[in-house]
């Protein structure tokens, strides 16, 4: 049971099954924990990562389903320091405790990428991850100012 | 209350004062001890959370845990300002969980002296320290503990402030000393002493090693408001840039050489034991090298968490559900309901002629309730523990106070408290959750550890596991009766309301009312209780501010005016509705369908006043457009991070009302995640103001006051678009529709 996984552009051959939830095989096998579990069922993005570029929630996702895809994880977004998207983050003074935050980065700089500019209903339509310390109006107020330098 | 404090600062006057400076400062014995613990080469510690390098930074250890509130940035500011500190020469830490830096005595002589309590007193967020007996393994000292919305209230005025003025008192007599001049011809700025008169100057760093030789004085000189430069100042959180690029270490995160997963299941009736399991399937499944039996639980322990979780599922565990196999919230209601009809009623504060001045006016009455809560924070529980082959006992846990943690390992495992290390980690939310007393996944964690000795061993609740075996905010029910004189203010107030615990000092009102008669009906269930966010204020912020609006529309009056008119003696109140009114444009016209609410309610010192807007649509679809909150703590150390807790509270509690709710049935919580427990997310997020009222008053909490006024708030614009009164949360179980005007 070999699954060939290509997670922030290095090639990792695990021993691992087939239907082996992604978040875990991230955490538990590549040793990258910066990508969270908050519900394990795909309502909370806490373990948000990208695959083939878009928002994909790794907890339901198994391994044999991505494999040869890109993935990348917050750790790979963050591999030449700050990301426009982080920074606004500091800027704005997001997070809380910080949990959610790598999911809720993730989710939304894939939606950044095909619509720079969101409003703010396409912006909450798009990005349904929970964050429990209830940081979204710091996040809706950080992506406004992202899509004015658009 | 404003007395008290003042007393304790001007130099440990009357004996809670003197406990409470006397602590704040260690004597120089003591200060070797932390050295050793927490001081790295080149570092001296010159009092209790103060170390000063040779390179003149100043460390700041803190000693609470971060869970997303701000204070490792607000307690150091605090510190720094009263050591004139340069704060790019400032640096933050956290207190190893060691007895030398327990914040417990600073708590309980904050507690005890504001309060007007006594020991055997304690506030509700301490509570479970208390029930859970550890408290006489390790102490009442041996607390280290960050919840009460008590950090910068207790912590940071009586200890770092305290901590940062003697330090600098210090530093000053050291330098002129060497200088031979006067103390008082020395100044400090930017972590150096200077001597104006000969243009001298001496970094903190060369003056470290003799400074710390002085005793620290109990009553330094404290800077007046108008001299502060860094508290009161929005400065940028110090946790944040690690928390956009995933590298903060939670709990979750743990990493140990050899280390394994362990999922568990839990008896699903609270008090249930294990009777027995068949662990043969589990034990052939992939990576399990482990199926172990707790006394209420079976855990499960493999190579992989995922494999974990996949074997403790397929698991048939039997229960002994301790007679609670039966137990429904319906059941539970109808034993409120007895309760309060019931002759048991206990008397919590009587005033004036009591109930009996019920007669003397125009009777208005509600009955009141709001459901369990679970705390949800994002990060599950969790916790890693080590047996070693020595016999002492590893731990890595993100818990609300690392030192009780510590004691309580101890406790469970019986070894005393030195052979015991606890490592306390940044949490993903805590709420209350993490408290001492509701430790029961540090228990299971450390007794799968022993069954598994050499081996470090992560436990991880799922979220179904943390969401039914939670300590849950209690079902409270309230039975509110008001008399209206003839100008329509009331004359009486009652107030009888259920408690699985005692009276509680915040279902005292703070409206002038010449007659009241408080009383409380205790109902004991199964379910396990703790303080979620806010506490008592919770549920009591809600009743009494959703009856006070029914009582001023019985009046027909206007709820702000009515308000108003019951707090002559209450300016701050007074001020923080009437701003929050003015700048949610109370009273201006809305369109068809809208309509604002106002609330108000002081909770851990601060006074917060909520208007919230709602739009109810034709088909009932209920939304809250927009939140205008004036806050008033005193003044807000550090007012952007101040603001973020008021806007995380308004969130949290409006999840709350609209949707929370843990029912019970067979004795088992029904709801298991987050479709069946939803939260408030992006697109339910109303626009929020948040407005800080400065004040001379003491300083307030900032965590958990913005909760208690969202709710009735919510509900008393319901009522103004709608006429129909919300009495009971959450929100989903109603069906509204617009009134027809
Ligand atoms: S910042 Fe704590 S859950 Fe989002």
């Amino acid at each position: 049971m070999t699954v060939k996984l290509k997670i922030n552009g290095t090639e990792h051959v695990l021993d691992v099954e087939d239907d082996a939830p992604l978040l875990w095989v991230i955490r538990d096998e590549v040793g990258l924990t910066g990508t969270k579990f908050g519900c394990g069922i795909a309502q909370c993005g806490a373990c948000t990562v990208h695959v083939d570029g878009n928002a994909q929630r790794s907890c339901v996702t198994t391994v044999g389903s991505v494999a040869g895809k890109e993935i990348m994880t917050i750790e790979g977004l963050s591999a030449n320091g700050l990301t426009p998207v982080q920074q606004a983050w500091i800027d704005h003074q997001v997070p809380q405790c910080g949990y959610c935050q790598s999911g809720m980065i993730m989710a939304v700089s894939a939606l950044l990428k095909t619509n720079p500019k969101p409003t703010d209903e396409q912006l909450a339509e798009s990005i349904t991850n929970i964050c429990r310390c209830g940081t979204y109006p710091r996040i809706r107020e950080a992506v406004r100012a992202l899509g004015e330098k658009v | 209350m404003a007395t008290t404090r003042r007393m304790i600062l001007l130099g440990g006057l009357g004996t809670a004062g003197a406990l409470v400076v006397g602590y704040a400062l260690w004597p120089s014995h003591r200060l070797e001890k932390a050295d050793a613990l927490a001081a790295k080469p080149g570092e001296k510690f010159i009092n209790n959370w103060l170390k000063i390098a040779s390179d003149d930074t100043v460390t700041v250890v803190v000693p609470h845990c971060d869970m997303g509130t701000g204070i490792y940035t607000a307690l150091p500011q605090m510190a720094a300002e009263e050591l004139d500190a340069d704060w790019s020469k400032v640096k933050v830490e956290a207190a190893p969980p060691d007895t030398i830096f327990a914040n417990g005595p600073l708590g309980e002589g904050f507690i005890l002296s504001t309060q007007g309590m006594t020991a055997n007193d304690i506030p509700a967020f301490l509570r479970g320290t208390v029930a859970n007996t550890f408290r006489s393994v390790a102490g009442y000292m041996d607390l280290q503990v960050t919840g009460g919305s008590s950090a910068v209230r207790a912590t940071g005025v009586y200890g770092m402030r305290i901590a940062g003025a003697a330090a600098r008192e210090m530093l000053v007599k050291a330098a002129a000393a060497r200088w031979n001049v006067s103390p008082s011809e020395c100044t400090t700025k930017a972590n150096k002493v200077l001597h104006a008169a000969s243009g001298r100057s001496l970094g903190y760093g060369a003056l470290v090693e003799d400074a710390a030789g002085y005793s620290p004085s109990a009553n330094p000189p404290l800077k007046p408001k108008d001299k502060y430069t860094l508290v009161g100042k929005s400065i940028p959180r110090v946790d944040i840039p690690k928390k956009v690029n995933g590298t903060t270490n939670y709990g979750l995160d743990v990493v140990q050489p050899g280390m394994l997963y362990a999922a568990i299941r839990i008896s699903p009736v609270f008090g249930g034991k294990l009777k027995s399991v068949d662990s043969k399937t589990a034990e052939t499944m992939r990576g399990v090298k482990k199926v172990v039996s707790l006394d209420d639980s079976v855990v499960v322990v493999a190579d992989r968490f995922w494999r974990a979780y996949n074997a403790v599922e397929a698991l048939d565990p039997v229960w002994d559900n301790a007679g609670n196999g039966k137990v429904t919230s319906a059941e539970i209601a109808a034993r409120h309901n007895a309760a309060l009809k019931g002759d048991d009623l206990k008397k919590d504060i009587t005033t004036g002629n009591g109930a009996d001045a019920l007669a003397g006016g125009r009777l208005v009455e509600a009955t009141y309730s709001v459901p369990y809560l679970s705390h949800a924070p994002m990060e599950p529980m969790n916790c890693t523990a080590l047996w070693k082959a020595d016999g002492t006992l590893e731990v890595w846990s993100g818990t609300q106070d690392g030192l009780g943690a510590r004691a309580f390992c101890a406790k469970v495992s019986g070894l005393s408290m030195d052979k015991v290390t606890y490592h306390l980690l940044p949490m993903g939310g805590g709420f209350g959750r993490r408290l001492p007393g509701y430790f029961n996944f540090l228990e299971q964690a450390v007794r799968t550890a022993q069954a598994m000795p050499g081996t470090p061993v992560k436990l991880i609740y799922t979220r179904d596991q943390d969401m039914q075996h939670d300590y849950y905010r209690p079902n409270v029910t309230s039975h509110l009766k008001g008399a209206l004189g003839a100008d329509g203010m009331p004359v009486a107030w009652v107030n009888d309301y259920t408690t699985d615990d005692g009276a509680n000092s915040e279902a005292h009102i703070v409206y002038g009312i010449g007659n009241q008669a408080v009383r409380t009906a205790k109902v004991p269930t199964h379910v396990p209780t703790g303080p979620w966010r806010s506490v008592e204020a919770s549920w009591h912020g809600f009743f009494i501010e959703s009856f006070v609006d029914e009582m001023a529309h019985a009046a027909k009056k206007d709820p702000l005016d009515y308000r108003r008119a019951m707090l002559g003696a209450k300016p701050r109140h007074k001020a923080a509705l009437e701003l929050a009114a003015l700048k949610a444009g109370w009273g201006t016209p809305l369109p068809a369908g809208s309509g604002r609410g106002i609330a108000m309610f002081e909770s851990f010192g601060t006074i917060v006043a909520h208007v919230v807007q709602v739009t109810v649509g034709q088909g009932g679809a209920l939304t809250i457009d927009r939140v205008v909150s004036a806050v008033d703590a005193g003044m807000a150390v550090n007012p952007d991070g101040f603001k973020a807790q008021i806007e995380g509270a308004i969130i949290y509690s409006l999840s709350a009302a609209k949707n929370g709710e843990i029912t019970i049935d067979k004795g088992a919580v029904v709801q298991s995640n987050f479709p069946d427990y939803e939260v408030v997310r992006l697109a339910d997020t109303p626009q929020i103001e948040v407005h800080l009222i400065s004040s001379d008053a003491p300083l307030g909490g900032a965590g958990e006051p913005g909760v208690p006024p969202l709710a009735p708030a919510i509900a008393n614009a319901i009522y103004a678009v709608t006429g129909t009164r919300i009495r009971e949360l959450p929100l989903k179980n109603h069906t509204l529709t617009l009134a027809a005007r």
